[in-house]
C-alpha cells in the first residue's frame, strides 16, 4: 500500500519483529529443541543455538517402542490421503450437478449439503464411534476414514468456483457432443484448478491433524494411532526428555510445514473464494 | 478462480442461453439430466446422509437410552439426561465455554489484524514475515499443546525465565484454575491467529488503492482511513475469520484435554470435553448424556451461526 515514513518504518518493523519472537519462539524451540542434546534443551532458557546438534533424538523418537512412529506415520498419510481424495471426488461430482443439470431437486439437495456444514462434529461422534463398532471394522484402517470422505463445505467451495464458469463455453461443448463426464474432467476440472487444489490441501490438512476420531477409534489398537495420537501417548511415555518429545512432534510436522509454507497462496485463495464474493 | 481466457467470455454470458438449446427435446433430457444429476450427487449425499444427517437422529434416540451391563445403550431411562442437563454443573459447563469462547475469538481475530495491517505496507521483508506468522497453523492441537507443555514446563521454560528477567513469579500454568484456563485459552490464540492473518492479509490485499488516495487526499489520518475505509472493505474477510475463529474455539478438545485434561477440579471443562469424558473417557460410556450434550452443542452453534449471520453478516459490506 502506501510507502510509510522512516520513524513509522522502524515501528512497523520493531512491532513485527517482537510478535514474531513471541509466535514463533515455540516454532524454534520444536525444531530446534529436538536436535539438541538434553542438558541443552534444560537449561533455562535453552540453549538453541548451543553448536553440539545431534540426530540422536530423532533416532530414539523414531525408535522407541511404546508407540512406535513408523506405522503412525502411514495411517497419517493415509487418513490425510483418503480424505482428500475422497472430499474431491464427492464433491466435484456434486458441485458439477448442482451448477450444470437441471433439475427441481438441485435446490433442496443443495440446501441440505450446506445444513450439513452446519453440524459440529463432536454432536454426532457418539452415534457414529457406536455405528462404526457395531460394523466390526474398528480394527481397520478404514474405520479412521470413513466418515469423512465427503464433506458439505467441499460440495460449496467447488459449486462457488463452478458457477463462475461461462455458462456459454458450457453451451458450446455441449453443441459439439461433449458429454457431462467428458465436460467435466477435461474441461472444467483443469479451468477451476486453484479451487481444486485449495480444497485438496485444507482437506489433507483436516485428515491429518484429526485428533478427537482417532483417539476414541484406537485407543484399543494401538496400530491404529495416527501421529497426532502417537504424540500423546509418547507425552505420557516418555515425560522424562522433552528432546525426544520435540523430535516425534517435528517429525509429525514435516508434511504440514511444507503446506503452510507452500500451500498458503492456494489454502487462502480456496478459501475467500467463497467468504471474500 | 478460472483461467483469464475463460473469463474474458464476460459475466453476462453466464445467464444468456440460447433458447433453441434448451426447449429442443425438453422432456426426455430433463429427466435424463435428473437421474444422472441424483447419480452425481449420490456419493457425496450417500456419505453425509450416513455420517452426518442419520446420526443426528440416533443422537436424539440415544439420548434417551442408559446402558446395559455390558455398556450398550439399550436400557430407556426417558428424559433423565435432559434433566442432568438442567443442573448447575452443568450450568458451569456451559459459562466455562462461553468464557473460553470469547476469550478466544477476541484476540484471536484482533492480534492477526494488528499483524496482517502493517504488513500490507510496500516494506522489503513483508513476504517473510507473513508466511512466518502462518506457521503456527501447521500444528495439530496434540502438537501445539504438547509443545506448549513443554514451553511452560517449570524446568524448561523461556516463559518462566522471561518472567524472571522482569522479576514476576511464574504461575503454576496448568494447575491453578484461572491459569489453566488463560494457558488454554492462549494456546488456541495461538493456533488460530496462524490461519486468520491468512484470511485477513488475504482480504487487506484487496483494499481498492484508489479509494485510500482519495480519503488521504480529503486530509483523512491514518486511524480514520482504517476505521472509516479498510475495516469496511475487509469486512467479508473479518466476518469470516470470527465465524471460523468461534466455531474453533467451541469444538475445541485436544488442547483442554492434553494440557488440562479438564482440571485442575473441573475448572477448564468445557461442552466438547464434557461429551468426551462423559462418552469414551477411562470407559465412562455414558452414551445416553454424552448424546443429549451433543445435542445441546448443536443448538448452541446454531444460534451463534444464525445471530452471526443475522446481525453480523448485515454490516459486512460485500463490494
Amino acid at each position: 500500500m502506501n510507502r510509510p515514513g522512516p520513524v513509522p518504518t522502524v515501528l512497523t518493523y520493531l512491532w513485527l519483529g517482537i510478535a514474531a519472537v513471541v509466535l514463533l519462539f515455540p516454532v524454534l524451540l520444536t525444531v530446534i529443541g529436538g536436535f539438541l542434546p538434553s542438558n541443552a534443551l534444560l537449561h533455562q532458557p535453552p540453549q538453541l543455538l548451543d553448536g553440539h546438534w545431534t540426530l540422536e533424538n530423532y533416532r530414539a523418537a523414531w525408535r522407541q517402542p511404546v508407540v512406535p512412529l513408523a506405522p503412525a506415520f502411514l495411517n497419517s498419510l493415509f487418513v490425510g490421503l483418503s480424505v482428500m481424495l475422497g472430499h474431491l471426488v464427492t464433491s466435484c461430482l456434486a458441485a458439477y450437478a448442482l451448477v450444470f443439470l437441471r433439475s427441481p431437486l438441485r435446490r433442496p439437495i443443495f440446501w441440505l449439503f450446506l445444513a450439513t456444514i452446519m453440524v459440529p462434529y463432536e454432536s454426532i461422534v457418539v452415534p457414529n464411534a457406536l455405528f462404526i463398532r457395531s460394523l466390526g471394522i474398528n480394527d481397520s484402517r478404514l474405520s479412521l476414514v470413513l466418515p469423512f470422505l465427503a464433506s458439505g463445505f467441499g460440495v460449496f467451495m467447488l459449486r462457488q468456483a463452478f458457477a463462475q464458469f461461462p455458462r456459454e463455453l458450457r453451451e458450446a461443448a455441449v453443441i459439439d457432443g461433449c458429454g457431462h463426464l467428458r465436460f467435466l474432467v477435461t474441461i472444467l476440472l483443469p479451468a477451476s484448478r486453484p479451487a481444486l487444489i485449495g480444497i485438496a490441501v485444507w482437506s489433507f490438512l483436516q485428515g491429518w491433524n484429526m485428533y478427537f476420531w482417532p483417539l476414541i477409534i484406537s485407543s484399543s489398537n494401538n496400530s491404529l494411532n495416527t501421529l497426532q495420537t502417537a504424540v500423546f501417548a509418547l507425552k505420557d511415555n516418555e515425560g522424562g526428555s522433552p528432546a525426544v518429545l520435540l523430535a516425534g512432534i517435528t517429525i509429525t510436522l514435516v508434511p504440514t510445514l511444507l503446506l503452510v509454507i507452500f500451500g498458503q497462496r492456494w489454502l487462502v485463495r480456496g478459501f475467500t473464494a467463497g467468504a471474500v464474493k | 478462480m478460472t483461467a483469464p481466457t475463460l473469463l474474458a467470455a464476460g459475466p453476462a454470458a453466464r445467464t444468456d442461453r440460447p433458447p433453441g438449446l434448451t426447449r429442443r427435446g425438453a422432456a426426455p433430457a430433463r429427466a435424463r439430466e435428473t437421474a444422472l444429476g441424483l447419480l452425481f450427487v449420490l456419493p457425496g449425499l450417500a456419505g453425509l446422509g450416513v455420517f452426518v444427517i442419520f446420526p443426528l437422529f440416533q443422537a436424539v434416540f440415544l439420548a434417551t437410552r442408559g446402558n446395559d451391563i455390558l455398556g450398550n445403550p439399550t436400557r430407556s431411562v426417558g428424559l433423565a439426561h435432559f434433566q442432568e442437563l438442567l443442573t448447575p454443573a452443568f450450568g458451569t459447563v456451559l459459562w466455562q465455554t462461553l468464557l473460553f469462547t470469547v476469550l478466544v475469538v477476541v484476540p484471536g481475530v484482533l492480534l492477526p489484524l494488528a499483524l496482517a495491517a502493517p504488513l500490507t505496507q510496500r516494506l522489503p521483508g513483508m513476504r517473510i514475515f507473513r508466511t512466518a506468522f502462518a506457521l503456527p497453523f501447521a500444528y495439530s492441537v496434540s502438537a501445539a499443546s504438547v509443545v506448549w507443555l513443554i514451553m511452560l514446563n517449570p524446568g524448561v521454560s523461556p516463559v518462566n525465565w522471561a518472567l524472571g528477567l522482569i522479576g514476576v513469579p511464574a504461575p503454576n500454568w496448568t494447575t491453578e484454575p484461572g491459569w489453566a484456563t488463560a494457558t488454554v485459552v492462549g494456546v488456541t490464540v495461538w493456533m488460530v491467529s496462524g490461519f486468520n492473518l491468512l484470511v485477513l492479509a488475504a482480504g487487506l490485499a484487496g483494499v481498492d488503492e484508489e479509494v485510500l488516495e482519495a480519503a488521504r487526499m480529503d486530509g483523512a489520518s491514518g486511524p480514520r482511513q482504517f476505521v472509516s475505509i479498510v475495516l469496511p472493505m475487509i469486512s467479508p474477510s473479518l466476518f469470516f475469520a470470527v465465524v471460523t475463529t468461534t466455531l474453533a474455539a467451541l469444538q475445541a478438545l485436544g488442547q483442554v484435554q492434553i494440557m488440562t485434561d479438564g482440571g485442575p477440579n473441573g475448572h477448564t471443562r468445557t461442552l466438547v470435553y464434557s461429551i468426551f469424558d462423559n462418552a469414551f473417557h477411562n470407559n465412562n460410556s455414558n452414551f445416553g448424556l454424552a448424546s443429549a450434550q451433543g445435542l445441546v452443542l448443536l443448538v448452541i452453534g446454531v444460534l451463534i451461526a444464525v445471530v452471526q449471520f443475522g446481525v453480523l453478516e448485515r454490516r459486512v459490506h460485500y463490494r
